[in-house]
C-alpha cells in the first residue's frame, strides 16, 4: 500500500512524456531521451523517452516484437541505439571501452535464458564479478555470495554446476549474481519466459522480495500478476513506441489506448 | 628377417621418431600460443584486429608448409642471416619449429574459433553485463569454454602437426625420421618395402593414441548446458 501512495504523490504518470521527463530528472537512475533504433526498415525503438526513479519498479508490457526487450537490452548497451541518449544515474552511457564496462557493473541484468557461466560453479558464478570487476577479496566475495545465495534459496547448491540446477534455481542464481555487484538498477528481460510453469513463482517471489526492499527495477515480462503485485508503474509498448503508462491499477482496469485494450482483451480470453 | 633387423642397429630409428616428437612438442606450444592470439584477434570487437587475424589465417593456411620451412631455412637464415642460436643443427631445428608453429597456428586459430562458436552468445552478454571488458570476458568466460569445445579439432591439428613434422627434412633437420628413411632407402634397396612400413607403422602408433585421448578428453571436459 505504501508503494501506491508514494507513486501517486510523485505524479509521473502523465501521458505527456516531456512533463514526465522533467519531473523525474532529479533522482532518475535510468533516463532515456529521444531513443531511436532501426533494424533495417523496422523502427524497433521509436522516440523513447523514459525515466526510472530510485526505488521505482517499472514493468514493461506489450505484444511480441513491440521492442520491449530491445529497450531493456539497450539500457546496458547490449543493443546499440541509432539516436538519443541513455543515462545511468546521471552519466551518459559510453559507447565502448572501460567506461562502458564500469557503468555496466552498476546495472544488474537478468536474462530470459539465465546465461549462468556454464563452466563455473554456482558460487563462482556469483563471486566472479565482485572479485574480477570490483577487486573484492576472495573470502569477502564468498561471504557475500553465500549470503545472496541463501537469500534466493539456493545456498545448498553452491558447489554444483549450473546445468545441475532446475531452471527456476538457475534464474535465482542469476539474480544473486546480479545483486552481488550491488547494482543501482536491475534489468529483467523476460526472466520467467523460459521457465516451466511450476518454477515461475519461485522466481517471481524473489523479484517481489527485491521490489519490497526498494531495489530500482525495470522488468520486461508477460506476468500480469507480478505487474499488479509489485509494479509502481506499467509501461505498455507497441510497434517500438511507448503507447501508454499508468499505475497497474489504472492500466488493468481502465486502459486508454485501443492497442492496450486489445492486448488486455486477448490476455483475458486466453486465461 | 635378419637382413631387416640389421637396419635397427645401423640406424637410430627410435631416435629419428624422437626428433619428430620434439619438433611436434615445441611447434605445438608455439602454434597454440600464436593461434590463441590470432583467435582473439579474429573475435575482437575492433575491425582492424579482425582484419589482421583473418589475413594471417588466409595467407598462411593456404601456403604449403614446405614453402614456409624452406623460406625459414634458406631465406631467413641462408640469405638474411637470421638465426635462432645454437649450433648448425640446433639452428635448423629451431627454424623448422618456427615454420611449423607459424603454419599450424592458422589451423589452431580456426579450431579455437570453431570452439568459440560452441559458446552461446548469452555467455558473452552475461560477462559484459557484470562489467567485464573484452579481454577479461575472453579469458575467464569465453576461451575456457571454447577450448573445451575445440578439443577434437585441436587434436586433429596436432595429428596433422605430428605428420607434418617430417617436412623439417627440407629444413635440413637430418636426424628426423623422413631424412633417416631417405638415406636408408638409398643404401638398402633390398628392403624398401619393410623400411616404408617401419616408418608408416611407427607414425600410426604415435598418432592413434592422440586421437583416442582427444576423443576421451572432449567427452570428459564437455561443458554441460
Amino acid at each position: 500500500m505504501w508503494r501506491v501512495g508514494r507513486v501517486t504523490s510523485s505524479n509521473v504518470y502523465c501521458m505527456n512524456s516531456d512533463h514526465q521527463a522533467q519531473s523525474a530528472t532529479s533522482d532518475a537512475i535510468v533516463q532515456l531521451t529521444g531513443v531511436n533504433k532501426h533494424y533495417g526498415s523496422l523502427h524497433v525503438l521509436n522516440n523513447i523517452n523514459l525515466s526510472v526513479t530510485k526505488g521505482e519498479v517499472v514493468v514493461i508490457l506489450g505484444p511480441s516484437g513491440s521492442g520491449k526487450s530491445t529497450l531493456c537490452r539497450a539500457i546496458n548497451r547490449l543493443e546499440t541505439i541509432d539516436e538519443g541518449t541513455i543515462k545511468i544515474d546521471g552519466q551518459t552511457l559510453p559507447s565502448e571501452g572501460k567506461a562502458l564496462a564500469k557503468l555496466r557493473a552498476d546495472v544488474g541484468m537478468v536474462f530470459q535464458s539465465f546465461n549462468l557461466f556454464a563452466h563455473k560453479s554456482i558460487l563462482e558464478n556469483v563471486t566472479l564479478g565482485p572479485i574480477r570487476v570490483k577487486g573484492m577479496k576472495k573470502v569477502a566475495a564468498k561471504d557475500l555470495a553465500m549470503q545472496l545465495l541463501d537469500r534466493v534459496g539456493v545456498a545448498n547448491q553452491a558447489d554444483k554446476l549450473p546445468a545441475q540446477l532446475s531452471g527456476g534455481q538457475q534464474q535465482r542464481v542469476a539474480i544473486a549474481r546480479a545483486l552481488a555487484m550491488k547494482p543501482k538498477v536491475m534489468l529483467f528481460d523476460e526472466p520467467t519466459s523460459a521457465l516451466d510453469p511450476e518454477m515461475i513463482n519461485e522466481v517471481l517471489d524473489t523479484m517481489v522480495g527485491l521490489a519490497k526492499e526498494g531495489m530500482t527495477m525495470l522488468v520486461v515480462t508477460h506476468e500480469m500478476g507480478f505487474a499488479r503485485k509489485a509494479a509502481d508503474r506499467v509501461i505498455f509498448m507497441a510497434d517500438g513506441q511507448i503507447v501508454e503508462q499508468a499505475t497497474p491499477e489504472e492500466f488493468f482496469t481502465n486502459p486508454q489506448s485501443d492497442r492496450a485494450k486489445d492486448f488486455l482483451g486477448k490476455l483475458i480470453t486466453n486465461h | 628377417m635378419e637382413n631387416y633387423l640389421s637396419i635397427f642397429t645401423e640406424y637410430n630409428i627410435p631416435g629419428a621418431f624422437w626428433v619428430n616428437i620434439q619438433l611436434t612438442f615445441w611447434a605445438a606450444i608455439g602454434a597454440l600460443v600464436l593461434g590463441t592470439v590470432l583467435a582473439l584477434l579474429r573475435i575482437s570487437p575492433v575491425a582492424s584486429f579482425r582484419a589482421i587475424g583473418s589475413s594471417y589465417v588466409n595467407l598462411v593456411r593456404n601456403t604449403p608448409l614446405t614453402i614456409i620451412i624452406l623460406f625459414a631455412v634458406l631465406a631467413l637464415y641462408g640469405q638474411l642471416g637470421f638465426t635462432l642460436g645454437g649450433d648448425f643443427q640446433a639452428n635448423f631445428f629451431r627454424l623448422s619449429v618456427l615454420g611449423l608453429a607459424v603454419y599450424h597456428a592458422a589451423f589452431v586459430c580456426e579450431a579455437i574459433r570453431s570452439g568459440v562458436n560452441t559458446v552461446p552468445l548469452g555467455q558473452a552478454e552475461a560477462a559484459r553485463a557484470i562489467g567485464l571488458g573484452f579481454m577479461p570476458a575472453a579469458r575467464l568466460i569465453i576461451l575456457p569454454q571454447a577450448f573445451r569445445g575445440a578439443i577434437v579439432p585441436l587434436g586433429n591439428t596436432l595429428i596433422a602437426l605430428i605428420k607434418n613434422s617430417t617436412v623439417a627434412a627440407v629444413g635440413s633437420v637430418a636426424t628426423e625420421s623422413s631424412s633417416v628413411m631417405k638415406s636408408m632407402i638409398e643404401f638398402r634397396a633390398d628392403i624398401v618395402i619393410p623400411i616404408f612400413l617401419t616408418f608408416a607403422i611407427g607414425f600410426v602408433i604415435i598418432v592413434i593414441p592422440v586421437g583416442l585421448v582427444t576423443t576421451w578428453l572432449s567427452k570428459k571436459l564437455a561443458v554441460a548446458r
